[in-house]
């Protein structure tokens, strides 16, 4: 069959990045034709401040070499304007003559910068900011005349600015607003910006309106002339009061624009053949100039060029930060304070530190931020996630209390870190590497810093630190990521559309969901597989097989694998409790199989190490006979109930903790879950199990018992929540039930209960579980009817041969003989 | 060099599944690992990861890969290449079935 042949015209970052997508998703799909105005191949344009600034080169910020093109078996016209669109013969003209026919045409055209109507706009020296010409006429100005004039105080005229002034030039910046950036900031923060521009040599002429730029005697410009009547001198003029979708040629094919080029959430034009992606086009209404919903569009039109059909753009929420060396500012949502919102405000002229965060309704709607913004990632995550933040609303103003478990106080910032600084502490991830890979390998996401580096790769709970290595290194607009994430690459679907889509569609095989989902993979991955098998296994404990192929190998062999390949074995003691005969039963298996370590557990059970795999069934069938059955230490599912002594032995002692530990236990045991589960039940108040931070933890008190929530004692350290107060040993049952099957519902694979109440809130638990007794009854006997799959002990069932071939090594005693 | 070794039957592999094969091959202890895809099709790798030595063999199998059950590096069950971006290779070793019969050439 003969390849369908595409033009893509406009060589910039969203249309270079869609082709790159493409290629991911259908490399043999299409002719690839590309057509440029600029000299160059594509180039990262966010990066022509540094360069301007002298901090990077040109060559330095080119994303895709001409040898990638011609690797990818490219046509690429540079420097050739695209000026005439054939819709009914299918074909596109470049100025020169050069044509190219397209069975799907991408535009990409990207942008113009807007040049006020004023007397003089064409004199020589006056220039937008937008290309590496443009760049190339400052540099050149500023290496002959004095005076530069910025005429706009946003993100792109103050970048200009500070770019021109290291360069050695004079620099105003006109803007006609009371007070700069007056989209991205209040006038609070834009005054402490101002003075610490100020303090780096450039002069501000605010609230001015300008009326003509005055000709000189060479016929160049020499001053800007204001509507007051005041003028200032001027040998450079740049332009930079906003930009202007470039949409000419796409009016001139007589598609339908609005502002921009219009597009549907496919990325498609009125014309079913011609696609639209970048600055260029109006989607919803909306035209973005941010890189981040770009690469989402990017992504979206690859998806519907490869034919797979199945994503949707459905707009973005973006977030600003200005690449300034050693100014940071930060912000996101709407900021200025409507009506209906409360505003937390915390301001520190002197160290020029200025934060405002914009709530309603619980939930963060805007932040802005001067000086300090290493949490602007995490607030931007409060705010497109729409979290709950009634928790932590006294401290939010604060920050993330731990960005990351290596150490690192919140009030270090990540610029002042040296490079020698460990980020990842899983992975022994220093910044330096990250900054180098970053710079090196031309990374834009979180998930490619990931894949280069491993950094955040493991726990996850440097990933804040990692999001402000890169927005630090790269300039904030990379570090946002999708607004909707999907469960892994083998898929566009996120883990609550899978979730939906098994409950809904009643799927019940992994198959079934690859198939009804679109996966892109024929068998999956390391990743989405399990945390299907755990989606299935969770909604259709009856008619779904579990899959052993797509467990981690720790659930598959029901042992710990530790680094030497050898497992650790741990024999549930319920509640905690023990005797002589179950202790002697652990000693005899010890000996028999040479154990090399025995410990006791966070969790008050004995941990048995570095047991050889091929013996664990053996080993299993011991300790089964002496009446123990597998603790799951290696699962993510029901792990221990910790308790206390209780009101048995203990003084203090309110009720029965350790009979209660045990009936809880005995209720979950060998549950599945989205990741680990701790119980723990303390005997009083002074919660001598550590209740408080457990997933379900009870504190027994005089009158009944305090149920507590989502508390981690881990990673990141988090106390429960109170969900409520019960008065019986039976209420607490039910409630723990119905809390398990809530979170075995609706988290996501790998989310733990702390970061899952934070992410759904609290409100939304209390309102399933306590509110509405109806509902908590239904989850408790959906919970108990899921346990009567589940409490088959998988260590007995190995014993007695199941799955031998997991455990037993083929062994050829070696000289081999001829077949 | 020719010798093919029968190792095992092909319904001994579990699909998207693994068994090593213990050598005692030139006073050296081998551990070589067996996949069978989910597409049926038989590679054996030398069962310890280019990273940092872990056992490829206890990985899950997707695709024509295996992701290393230690810092989950991806390695192409073929040719024993790493995935980009890392960079590594295990050793792979010729296979053939015959009969529902799985054969291994060490050389």
């Amino acid at each position: 069959m003969a390849r369908m042949k595409l033009v893509l015209v406009g060589n910039g970052m969203a249309g270079v990045r869609t082709l790159e997508e493409l290629l991911k998703a259908a490399p043999q799909q299409y002719d690839i034709t590309v057509f440029g105005d600029e000299p160059h191949p594509n180039y990262n344009r966010i990066m022509l401040s540094p360069v301007l600034a002298g901090e990077q080169t040109v060559e330095q910020i080119v994303l895709n070499s001409r040898e990638w093109y011609a690797q990818h078996g490219i046509t690429l016209h540079t420097g050739k304007r695209v000026v005439k669109i054939d819709r009914k013969h299918r074909f596109v003209e470049a100025d020169d003559g050069t044509r190219a026919e397209y069975d799907r045409l991408l535009l990409a055209t990207g942008s113009k910068p807007f040049i006020l109507p004023v007397p003089g706009a064409d004199l020589g020296g006056v220039v937008g900011f937008r290309d590496i010409a443009d760049v190339d006429k400052m540099i050149d100005a500023a290496s002959h005349y004095r005076h530069a004039v910025v005429i706009g105080g946003g993100l792109l005229g103050l970048e200009a600015a500070n770019g021109l002034k290291l360069r050695g030039m004079q620099v105003s910046v006109v803007h006609i607003a009371p007070w700069l950036l007056e989209r991205q900031m209040d006038e609070p923060a834009a005054r402490l910006l101002q003075k610490s521009l100020e303090e780096k040599g450039l002069k501000f002429l605010l609230e001015r309106q300008t009326q003509e730029l005055v000709r000189g005697e060479s016929g160049r410009v020499c001053a800007v002339k204001f509507k007051d009547g005041e003028s200032v001198p001027a040998d450079l003029v740049v332009m930079a009061v906003g930009i202007r979708p470039n949409t000419a040629l796409a009016e001139s094919a007589g598609l339908r624009c609005e502002r921009g080029i219009v597009v549907n959430d496919t990325m498609q034009t009125f014309d079913p053949r011609i696609y639209a992606v970048g600055e260029c086009v109006s989607h919803r209404g909306i035209a973005y100039g941010l890189v981040a919903p770009l690469f989402e569009q990017a992504k979206v039109c690859a998806n519907h060029l490869a034919e797979h059909g199945v994503a949707r753009y459905q707009g973005s929420m973006t977030s600003t930060k200005l690449k300034v060396t050693g100014i940071d500012l930060f912000s996101a949502g709407d900021f200025t304070g409507a009506p209906g919102t409360e505003s937390l405000v915390f301001s520190d002229a002197a160290t020029g530190t200025y934060k405002k965060l914009v709530i309603k309704d619980n939930k963060l709607v805007g932040a802005c931020i001067y000086g300090d913004t290493i949490d602007g990632s995490w607030y931007f995550d409060l705010l497109r996630e729409g979290t709950d933040i009634s928790q932590f609303r006294k401290t939010i103003l604060f920050g993330q209390h731990h960005l990351g478990d290596s150490g690192h106080g919140p009030a270090e910032r990540v610029a002042a870190l040296p490079d020698s600084a460990e980020i990842c502490g899983c992975n022994g991830v220093c910044k330096g590497t990250i900054v180098a890979a970053i710079r090196d390998l031309k990374l834009f996401t979180l998930d490619e810093v990931k894949a280069h580096t491993k950094a955040s790769a493991s726990c996850g709970s440097c990933t804040g630190l990692v999001e402000a290595v890169l927005a630090h290194t790269v300039g904030g607009n990379y570090s946002a990521a999708p607004s909707k994430k999907p469960l892994c690459k083998c898929t566009e679907h996120s883990h609550d559309e899978v979730i939906a889509a098994i409950r809904d569609q009643e799927l019940k095989s992994m198959e079934a969901v690859f198939q009804a989902l679109d996966w892109n993979t024929p068998d999956g991955c390391a990743t989405c597989r399990p945390a299907l098998n755990y989606y299935l296994l969770a909604r259709w404990p009856a008619d779904y097989k579990d899959d052993a192929q797509s467990r981690f190998i720790n659930e598959r062999a029901h042992g710990n694998i530790q680094k030497d390949g050898s497992f650790s074995v741990v024999p549930r003691m319920w509640g905690g409790l023990t005797n002589p005969k179950e202790l002697r039963a652990i000693a005899d298996v010890a000996e028999k199989y040479k154990v090399p370590e025995v410990k006791v557990t966070g969790g008050q059970r004995i941990d048995l190490f570095g047991v050889k795999k091929e013996d664990l069934p053996s080993m299993w069938k011991d300790l089964s006979d002496a009446g123990f059955v597998s603790g799951h230490a290696y699962g993510k599912a029901l792990r221990t109930v910790k308790t206390c002594v209780g009101s048995q032995w203990c003084r203090f002692g309110t009720q029965d903790s350790t009979g209660l530990g045990v009936k809880l236990e005995q209720l979950t045991w060998g549950s599945w879950m989205p990741h680990k589960f701790k119980l723990a039940v303390s005997g009083c108040p002074r919660n001598c199990a550590e209740a408080t931070i457990k997933d379900f933890g009870v504190v027994c008190v005089d009158s009944g018992y305090e149920l507590h929530v989502g508390g981690n004692g881990g990673i990141k350290v988090r106390v429960t929540d109170l969900l409520c107060r019960v008065n019986t040993e039976e209420e607490v049952m039910e409630y723990c039930g119905a809390f398990t099957q809530l979170y075995r519902e609706e988290a996501h694979y790998l989310e733990r209960t702390a970061p899952w109440v934070e992410r759904v809130g609290l409100a939304h638990i209390k309102a399933r579980i306590v509110d509405d007794a109806e509902g908590r009854a239904a989850l408790h006997e959906r919970f108990k009817f899921g346990q009567q799959f589940a409490q088959i002990d998988p260590w007995k069932e190995r014993a007695e041969g199941t799955a031998a071939h997991e455990f037993q090594p083929i062994r050829v005693v070696a000289k081999p003989v001829t077949a | 060099m020719n010798d093919w070794i029968q190792i095992t039957l092909l319904d001994d592999i579990p699909r998207q599944g693994c068994r090593i094969v213990e050598l005692d091959h030139d006073d050296m202890l081998n551990r070589i690992a067996v996949f069978r895809t989910v597409t049926d099709e038989i590679h054996a790798v030398h069962d310890k990861c280019p990273h940092r030595g872990g056992p490829l063999s206890q990985g899950i199998v997707h695709g024509g890969l295996v992701t290393c059950p230690l810092h989950s590096w991806k390695i192409d069950l073929a040719t024993g290449e790493a995935v980009l971006p890392d960079k590594g290779c295990a050793r792979t070793y010729a296979t053939k079935v015959e009969d529902g019969r799985v054969y291994l050439r060490l050389a």
